[in-house]
């Protein structure tokens, strides 16, 4: 039997700058930015050193019914809204339910769950603990709601490597898809984790820049200034299939998803390789895979957190699987805009890369003020266009752990 | 201060809905949990914790399963209270 193609047919998402993909899409193109100040009594009641992060646009319970919301998560109710437009976008595809499976990621899960139910432990004991807690702080609560409203029985799996997560479960997805496993995968992440305990540890651990007087300035990848990533939240989600399977029913194609590299570090629990010698191997696993050469690949979404040792680790990857081409090739750092989802950021900008494809632009990299010296990429803060010819991107993401993740999509 | 049985159904129904969001007018004293409201034993023991709280009364966990209608409850509460 012969490999199958696998292509993506859907694309789901709500994020800090849209409340759907086509309007997280619009808004990265015209350079909005989704960081504001907090307006929650706990950043003032704990003086939190970090005072601002990208929340989602649209609340999820504003969108999901009250009795299906209030037994989630809001990773969780995330994760659904982003899975069910995805799934209403490759038209409610016509499948066998034991072929069709949900690969669905976090970073941190339902930390939100957690922490209000020992504060109710607290208060008023143990009575009063919600039996809901557990099945909804669990990291795969997401995956598992996905599937039981989709009707998914191939498979629901969850990842959970930090902020690789989202592109490592597109990876997973897209192999079991290659194994033949299933012939449809909705494949995502979320996180809902922009409270003040992970605020508190990522601000603490110098990961989170303090330009708490800027907000929407404070994201900057590649700007010789930049001083750490901005918090964000959210999920994303795409619907990946077969060709066969989709030809079969005339879906609509947006790319294909022609290969994946996994890889671990074994270095530092939070501090990248400084080689990048572990995310250089994820991307040539993934050219590898592709079936595709370096010379080949015309567009990089970046994982680029607006971290000082993060964004030049990433740089020194690109550099030594590239060469001096690297320089040519447009590269997006869309955090930029968005923040950092955590374990939502590798499939929104999955979807990102995507769309990049599809309409021959690199996305914006807003807030490049003076772009550092030693990383001279090809990034710009309007969108750059991909020229013509046949397009071949990569999305790269790396997390705490030494977790790094690259996938590749190939124009339909 | 004690609570009447209409003041207990309508309470109950309150939380039966924020539960499970079927309609208040549907709770009703002959009604079934399980085979009337189709609710499952998670949400009966959420909507049990927050009985508690509301009417300020202990059901004790082996109590529960002999509360197999809504009158069950609100005749448990009603006659339990402090």
């Amino acid at each position: 039997m012969s490999t199958p193609r696998i292509v993506v047919t859907g694309i789901g998402a709500t994020s800090p700058i849209g409340g759907t993909a086509p309007e997280s899409w619009s808004a990265l193109l015209a350079g909005t930015s989704g960081a504001h100040t907090l307006d929650y009594e706990w950043v003032g009641q704990y003086d939190l050193p970090v005072t601002f992060a990208a929340e989602a646009l649209v609340r999820p319970d504003t969108v999901l019914e009250r009795p299906e919301a209030r037994r989630l998560d809001p990773a969780s109710q995330f994760a659904l809204v982003a899975a069910r437009e995805a799934w209403a976008d490759a038209g409610t595809p016509d499948v066998e339910p034991e072929r069709f499976g949900v690969d669905f990621a976090t970073g941190i899960g339902g930390v939100w769950t957690l922490l209000d139910a020992w504060d109710t432990l607290r208060d008023k004991g143990p009575r009063r603990v919600m039996p809901m807690t557990v099945p909804m702080l669990m990291p795969n609560a997401a995956a598992a709601a996905v599937s039981m409203h989709l009707g998914a029985r191939a498979y629901a799996r969850t990842v959970a490597s930090a902020c690789a997560s989202s592109t490592e479960s597109i990876v997973n997805a897209l192999e079991h898809l290659r194994l033949g496993l299933a012939d449809v995968v909705i494949a995502g992440g979320t996180e809902s984790a922009i409270h003040p305990i992970t605020v508190a540890s990522f601000a603490s651990m110098q990961a989170l820049s303090k330009r708490n007087d800027d907000p929407e300035h404070a994201s900057r990848p590649y700007s010789v200034d930049r001083d750490g990533f901005v918090m964000g939240e959210g999920a994303a989600a795409v619907v990946l299939e077969t060709e066969e399977h989709a030809r079969a029913r005339g879906a609509k194609i947006y790319a294909a998803v022609v290969g994946g590299g996994v890889t671990a570090d074994s270095y530092h629990i939070t501090a990248p390789e400084p080689e990048g010698l572990g995310a250089s191997r994820a991307v040539r696993m993934a050219l590898e895979a592709a079936g595709a050469s370096v010379d080949d690949v015309t567009h990089i979404n970046a994982h680029a957190t607006s971290t000082p040792t993060g964004d030049i680790a990433e740089y020194k990857a690109l550099l030594s699987v590239f060469g001096e081409r690297v320089h040519e090739i447009p590269v997006s750092a869309t955090k930029a805009s968005t923040g950092h989802l955590l374990g939502g950021t590798g499939a929104l900008e999955a979807i990102f890369t995507i769309l990049a494809l599809r309409e021959g632009q690199a996305p914006p990299t807003i807030n490049l003020t003076t772009q550092d010296p030693e990383i001279p990429l090809r990034v710009s803060g309007s969108p750059i266009p991909l020229g013509d010819g046949p397009q071949l991107a990569i999305s790269n993401s790396f997390g705490f752990g030494g977790h790094n993740a690259v996938v590749a999509f190939a124009s339909a | 201060m004690a609570f009447s049985n209409d003041e207990v159904l309508a309470g109950l129904a309150e939380l039966i809905t924020d539960e499970t969001g079927i309609s208040a007018d549907e709770v009703a004293l002959e009604k079934s949990f399980t085979d009337d409201l189709d609710i499952d034993s998670i949400s009966m023991m959420t909507i049990v914790v927050n009985a508690e709280e509301k009417f300020g009364v202990t059901i004790p966990d082996d109590e529960v399963k002999n509360l197999k209608t809504v009158g069950d409850a609100v005749t448990f509460i009603t006659s339990n209270q402090a």
